[in-house]
């Protein structure tokens, strides 16, 4: 691939006697929509933790737009481009939706040194919030507090939290987990209307959207890349079957 | 004897000094080990730990004077300080559990201006003694030269064989084992299905007697007074957050070490400090300094090692 | 915050009324014990509402901003005795010496979090009060007597206690003012985000520990503020303004009050302060009513004297 914008080479990390991450290497491109799939354990959140700088790797590289961010911390990644959404939502629960998103937008407005003017009434920051709560379906709930927001909202507003920083790679750790057919459905028209516009890293356990949407499939099992490439050749692939497509839910998945 | 005339004058009362800290030491780590065990097992920060060790001094005050012995007086006290422990436990503390430090902090200070006030009430204003029995009063030869008050002595031996009789349980017996998960992994412990209500008042109830304990040890040689917990609770938090909260062992360790670093620390800084700087200087910063020294310790190990030496959990 | 006339506003403006007409009360009926008494009131608060937003807002439980008070008073002590009697001297320098303080504690602090923090803010409390205790020169434990007033010229003379109480009233009013435009700036949502979700702040994009400093500057600055006015009321300062159980009073006073608005530590200043002064005419052992009932208000009344007015104004 030429230029990838995520490149991430050898990535290992252990946890006393679990090796969760075992020479990890993969690269996304530019405007490609990546996914990763794996059994339960397999290592993808401490992949994405890694990514995201939360982790510190005990051996590999990751570069991000030719730049060596293996040793970045978390904030200075989001400046270069990099969001995240967490499998298990995190947001801010004692403000409203809208000030969730805005407090994204203002991390990306310049410096936060200001003192004195209400930051509740800046357009600079409030439009663009609900212009990001519009895209993922929000706009009507944008005054509630997060706390009488459901479930499915709540994996919305984590999306919209992290499209709001205007990101070049998005990382999305189960963002349909715990969402019922027509809440996923939405996330998946939302996830194909931004393909090829960013770089998206998708884990997901729901193989229909993962089969839907994805350019390019990396399949993780116990912390080791098992197979990459594309769909059709994922499906194919008895390494893959064996190991993780074997379940007659998935298999049904993939012959629709 | 040629011995005691070869070890200089600075030498024996550097090795009385670190006697000195050693048993200070020991009185921490009582007093550390109760506090960091109810804050790794309950993640409880209690504050009112203090009162405990001056209950125990107070009790133990009282009841050698009603008996006239000393040992009956201080059985009586562990006893009525357990006890207390545990009414403590059942009314108040137990209401605590599962929120965060702050109303820890509140609801325990609360309780500090409380039983201080208590004890005020009962026993007046004025601090009260504890006279030891003649034997302890004696001085031994631990090395040539060097002589050392048994009571001392005592407070060191019986710290010792508290610490040893901690580890077996904690180590070897069934109780210990579920102490030990508590430290490290609380929701797994409730989670086997153990009457964890019962092994909190049991663990707070082991604390309040070895703060006890503490405080009647101590009784004799420093203090007995209103306010002594608030001083040496600061001290006994120091250890803990340098040992590991949930570590009786980094306890221990922290304890002597804290107890050495600030007994040589006030024993020989001031004469270090006019060595260096000039007699004005040294006297002004001298006890200043030594005061200081182990919050000088616990800011460097926050600073290099957040979680303290032995951290016990791997949450 | 609505500014409709619910309960909770014109409970404030009942307040503003209250605390704006003492020293008319006190000029009618020629007592002028309120006025002493209510100076000290405005003075505390002022120090609780600087902790609040470090603590209410920030979730940075700080357990030792009375060493703000202190120092702040130290200063001014200090260079009164060293013969700069002016004021426009004294309180700039003491207000950059608080300032300097809280950048030192607090980028050593808030490396760490949760009750680690509380205990180490604790623990730069006492270092502050040893090392007053230990100048000799400027009283010791035995503190230092101000024999003159900071000196503003002859247009402002603090001496004249009608005076000082509407310029600490003044001062207060404006650092409420101050500290509700700070909540509510860029930087103050910063804040409050890093309370509710650090990590979800870091992982937006804020690099939260300069912005938690500067809150801990600004609040240290301005108990030291508080600190100046206090000095100049009592005409003395001693390290017992410092010691640790002092800045539990000021924790105490936010989380009484009320820990989610500006006003809220005013609130909680005034109730406790005039509870004590109340409950100590009747009986001197008042503090054993003052413990429990902050336990309670920790387990049952959460939101405090403010979070209950808000709650009867929603029906």
């Amino acid at each position: 691939m030429a230029d990838p914008l995520l490149q991430v080479e050898g990535l290992t990390r252990r946890f006393g006697g679990v090796l969760a991450s075992d020479a990890i290497t993969l690269a996304i491109g530019a405007d490609e929509l990546h996914a990763i799939i794996g059994p339960n354990g397999a290592g993808k959140t401490t992949l994405i933790g890694q990514l995201a700088g939360e982790i510190a790797p005990d051996a590999g590289r990751i570069r991000f737009a030719g730049r060596d961010i293996t040793a970045a911390p978390v904030h200075a990644r989001s400046a270069l481009g990099l969001a995240r959404s967490f499998q298990v939502t995190s947001l801010f629960a004692d403000f409203t939706a809208l000030d969730n998103v805005a407090l994204a937008v203002q991390a990306h407005a310049g410096h936060s040194f200001r003192f004195w003017r209400d930051a509740r009434r800046d357009p600079a920051l409030r439009d663009p919030a609900r212009a990001a709560l519009a895209a993922v379906g929000l706009a009507g709930r944008a005054d509630q507090m997060v706390s009488r927001l459901s479930h499915g909202e709540h994996r919305q507003l984590e999306l919209a939290v992290a499209l709001a920083t205007g990101p070049r790679l998005l990382l999305l750790d189960e963002p349909m987990a715990g969402l019922g057919p027509e809440e996923s459905a939405r996330v998946v028209a939302l996830l194909r209307g931004l393909k090829g516009k960013l770089a998206i890293l998708l884990i997901e356990h729901d193989m229909e959207a993962v089969f839907a949407l994805a350019d390019r499939i990396t399949v993780l099992v116990y912390g080791r890349v098992i197979a990459s490439g594309a769909p059709a050749a994922i499906r194919a692939d008895t390494e893959v079957r064996k190991a993780y497509l074997g379940s007659p839910a998935a298999a049904e998945a993939i012959h629709g | 004897m040629r011995w005691s005339k070869l070890i200089a004058k600075p030498m024996l009362y550097f090795i009385e000094q670190c006697l000195n800290g050693v048993q200070l030491g020991m009185l921490l780590f009582l007093l550390a080990a109760g506090l960091t065990l109810v804050f790794g097992i309950m993640d409880l920060v209690n504050l009112a730990h203090g009162s405990l060790y001056m209950i125990g001094a107070y009790f133990a005050a009282t009841f050698a004077a009603w008996t006239g012995s000393f040992i009956a007086g201080a059985a009586l006290a562990l006893v009525a300080t357990l006890v207390v422990g545990i009414a403590l436990e059942v009314i108040a503390i137990r209401r605590l559990y599962g929120r965060d430090h702050l109303d820890h902090v509140l609801g325990t200070f609360g309780l500090i201006l409380f039983f201080n006030e208590l004890v005020r009430l009962i026993w007046g204003p004025a601090g009260l003694t504890l006279p030891l029995p003649p034997e302890m009063l004696t001085a031994v030869e631990v090395l040539p030269g060097v002589f050392y008050p048994v009571y001392r002595l005592v407070i060191i031996a019986t710290s010792l064989a508290v610490a040893i009789a901690l580890y077996l349980v904690v180590m070897r017996t069934r109780v210990g084992m579920l102490i030990r998960a508590g430290a490290s992994n609380r929701e797994m412990v409730g989670a086997l299905g153990v009457n964890i209500q019962l092994l909190y008042t049991l663990v707070f109830g082991l604390g309040a007697a070895l703060a006890g304990f503490a405080g009647l040890m101590q009784a004799p040689i420093l203090t007995v007074q209103i306010g002594m917990g608030e001083n040496i609770l600061i001290l006994a938090l120091v250890v803990v957050i340098i040992g590991g909260i949930g570590s009786i062992r980094g306890a221990l360790v922290a304890a002597v070490f804290v107890g050495l670093v600030d007994t040589i620390g006030r024993a020989f800084l001031p004469d270090l400090l006019r060595l260096l700087l000039s007699e004005n200087a040294a006297a002004t910063l001298g006890p200043a300094l030594s005061s200081m020294m182990i919050y000088l310790l616990m800011a460097a190990v926050l600073v290099f090692r957040p979680e303290g030496l032995f951290p016990a959990s791997g949450r | 915050m609505t500014h409709a006339l619910t309960p909770r506003n014109a409970a404030v403006l009942g307040l503003f009324a209250i605390l704006g007409l003492v020293p008319v009360y006190c000029a009618l009926t020629g007592n002028y014990f309120p006025l002493t008494l209510f100076t000290r009131i405005v003075i505390l608060a002022l120090a609780a509402v600087s902790l609040n937003l470090v603590m209410g807002f920030g979730g940075m439980v700080s357990f030792g901003h009375a060493a703000f008070l202190g120092l702040g008073g130290y200063v001014v002590g200090i260079l009164a005795k060293e013969g700069i009697g002016s004021g426009f001297i004294q309180w700039p320098l003491a207000l950059l010496f608080c300032g300097l303080f809280a950048a030192g504690v607090g980028a050593l602090s808030l490396r760490t979090r949760g009750v680690y923090f509380i205990m180490i803010t604790l623990a730069f409390a006492q270092m502050a009060y040893y090392i007053a205790s230990g100048l000799e020169r400027y009283g010791g434990d035995d503190g230092l007597t101000l024999y003159h007033r900071s000196a503003f010229g002859a247009a402002l003379d603090l001496s004249n206690k009608t005076l000082f109480y509407y310029l600490c009233l003044t001062l207060l009013l404006g650092s409420v003012y101050l500290v509700r435009r700070l909540v509510n700036s860029r930087f103050g949502l910063v804040i409050q985000g890093a309370r509710s979700n650090e990590r979800r702040m870091r992982t937006v994009g804020f690099a939260t520990f300069r912005y938690k400093l500067v809150c801990f500057i600004v609040s240290g600055m301005l108990c030291g503020l508080a600190g100046v006015l206090l000095a100049n009321h009592t005409d003395f300062i001693s390290p017992a303004i410092m010691h640790w159980t002092r800045s539990g009073d000021l924790i105490v006073m936010a989380v009484l009050g009320g820990m989610g608005s500006a006003m809220g530590p005013v609130m909680g200043a005034v109730a406790l302060l005039l509870l004590e002064e109340g409950l100590s005419r009747i009986t001197e052992y008042w503090p054993i009513v003052l413990g429990p009932l902050l336990l309670l208000v920790v387990l049952f009344w959460r939101g405090g004297i403010d979070g209950m007015l808000a709650r009867l104004g929603r029906g």
